[in-house]
């Protein structure tokens, strides 16, 4: 009894945990199906398979979803990520006139659901007949990650020790060479944070693509055009290699950073990364 | 010198700002003047200070907007009841190598579709899964009774899917706590309990009010739980939306109605940072400042 007392809270974690795995060990669960289920089933009458592992790659339409998933996110990534750090730059090193507003207009779209950004770019898209495809996702995508990079690269910022900078200046680097040997790589894991995290997003988005797409497909939208007639396994598969692939990314990162701090522990004032827990 | 220096910010400013003006804030003038449009799909629609849409829009969807305040409302309530003591157990309990594990859970959900993880409650759902059969046998529904396709499964996925918003900014708050805050509070004779509702909690005040809108603003706009997880008895305002402007293709009626969202979002969140009394949602930046 004092034992759980003690440790009710931590069981109590594991549980919600799982819960939050749930979903995600039932789609890898799946993957291994004989025949595509629509219900969660333990008898697994149809059995196991390997099938559609080594199939992964067999259906062109689901293939070139992907494809333009990952293209479309790569790109949002370099665009959003190049000028939302900028952006953070602008707001924590300069007091400037129109600060504040800046403030307003990266949290806005934050605070505004999905579907309302959706239908503004489309109404907009409509007024101008402008013709829906790769570009408007790209338009799309970029602007709701902005605020996302923002947000991380920023609260790096915060704590970034400008003697450093000033260091480099006394040694007669110039604010450019300052910029590019001092700050970068200091700001580099909160730059590579918030890249993976416009990626996640980009690659996840389904209601602001439902809305700006026209008939080109992403990953999320053919799953949700073959969810009525019945998702092939496939779709399992290749949901479970991209949980892997970003799962490991993430973990290297993590690892990395704190590989770094260990590093910069004998340094004072070496202080956990803040993007990273967020 | 000083000009430039006066000019750098605007210039690192430039294209992120132009691009979140052009393609956020302009394209909500263009929503609100095709909501004043009149005409249809095939002749075209032309300007016409058409007010009439914003109450077409509402008419006959009375049923839908209490269910999108009530789904949205009770899944914000629950998520908080969830990731709260998840969010407390992370940051306070935990050893640094259990929360980094955990926190990676917590954020795991985002790394698959969030489309296909709704799928994969839909099956979990499912008449005679597992799941049901449980609750059948426990009595919890009836014996023909379902999940799937009730207010229960929608509330279930909307409170699911939103979780990590809610988990994420408690544990910030959380994590920063001054442990010796309540060494000192129980040092004065406070109980356990006491030191958790006039010190812990009040400290963690910011991120429950970042939480809760973060969760409750997605849920609110939400149209993929209530339509895969639901049946059209369960619709709320964005399948409506939705429809109107994909299947329907009544732009004006759409505009008006997701125009009408956008507002009702902007005083729910007024009121409710007005009230919570803090400007946790405008970013610690402005506090790490001070």
């Amino acid at each position: 009894m004092a034992w759980l007392r003690r440790n009710g809270l931590m069981v109590y974690a594991g549980f919600a945990v799982a819960y939050m795995l749930i979903p995600i060990v039932v789609i890898a669960i799946f993957s291994f199906a004989e025949t595509p289920r629509d219900r969660l089933d333990f008898s697994l009458g149809g059995g196991f398979t390997l099938e559609y592992w080594q199939n992964a790659f067999s259906i062109s339409e689901l293939n070139q979803a992907l494809l333009r998933s990952l293209e479309l996110a790569a790109l949002t990534t370099v665009i959003a990520t190049a000028i939302g750090t900028l952006m953070a730059l602008a707001l924590v090193r300069y007091e400037f006139f129109g600060r504040r507003a800046s403030n307003l207009l990266i949290v806005l779209p934050m605070a505004t659901p999905e579907i309302v950004m959706g239908a503004s770019l489309l109404s907009m898209f409509v007024v101008y007949g402008i013709g829906l495809g790769f570009t408007t996702l790209l338009i799309a995508h970029v602007m709701f990650c902005i605020s996302f990079v923002v947000v991380v690269v920023r609260s790096r910022l915060i704590g970034f020790d400008r003697s450093i900078e000033e260091a480099a200046a006394d040694l007669g680097a110039t604010p450019v060479q300052a910029f590019r040997y001092v700050t970068l790589p200091l700001l580099a894991p909160a730059v590579i944070a918030s890249a993976l995290l416009a990626f996640a997003l980009s690659i996840d988005d389904f209601v602001i693509s439902n809305f700006n797409s026209g008939t080109t497909e992403t990953f999320p939208l053919y799953v949700y055009g073959v969810a009525l007639r019945g998702i092939p396994i496939q779709v399992n598969v290749l949901a479970t290699m991209l949980f892997i692939v970003t799962a490991s990314a993430i973990a290297l990162v993590i690892w990395q950073q704190r590989r770094a701090e260990r590093m910069a522990a004998v340094l004072p004032d070496a202080e956990p990364d803040p993007a990273l827990s967020v | 010198m000083t000009a430039r220096r006066r000019l750098t910010p605007y210039g690192l400013l430039a294209p992120g700002a132009i691009w979140l003006a052009l393609f956020f804030v302009v394209p909500m003038y263009f929503m609100g003047e095709l909501a004043l449009r009149s005409g249809t799909f095939t002749e075209g629609f032309t300007f016409s200070w058409q007010f009439s849409n914003f109450p077409d829009a509402l008419e006959g969807n009375g049923e839908l907007i209490t269910r999108t305040f009530l789904y949205s409302g009770i899944s914000t309530l629950l998520a908080l009841l969830i990731a709260y003591p998840l969010a407390y157990a992370i940051a306070v309990k935990a050893s640094p190598r259990w929360r980094l594990l955990l926190l990676f859970a917590v954020i795991a959900p985002f790394f698959t579709t969030y489309l296909i993880r709704t799928i994969a409650w839909k099956t979990i759902l499912a008449d005679s899964s597992p799941v049901v059969d449980v609750l059948q046998f426990l009595q919890l529904i009836p014996d023909d009774g379902r999940v799937l396709a009730t207010s229960t499964a929608v509330i279930a996925g909307l409170t699911y899917n939103f979780l990590p918003f809610m988990i994420l900014p408690i544990y910030a708050s959380l994590e920063r706590l001054d442990l010796s805050l309540i060494e000192a509070a129980k040092d004065l004779y406070s109980s356990a309990r006491q030191a958790f509702l006039r010190v812990t909690l009040p400290l963690s005040m910011p991120g429950i009010v970042a939480g809760v809108l973060l969760t409750f603003i997605p849920a609110f706009g939400d149209y993929v739980n209530a339509q895969l997880l639901g049946s059209p008895n369960q619709f709320m305002i964005g399948n409506r939306i939705q429809s109107l402007y994909l299947a329907d293709r009544n732009y004006p009626e759409a505009a008006a109605l997701s125009f009408l969202m956008m507002a009702a979002v902007l005083i729910v969140v007024l009121v409710y940072i007005r009230a919570a009394g803090t400007q946790a949602f405008m970013g610690d930046e402005e506090e790490a400042r001070a």
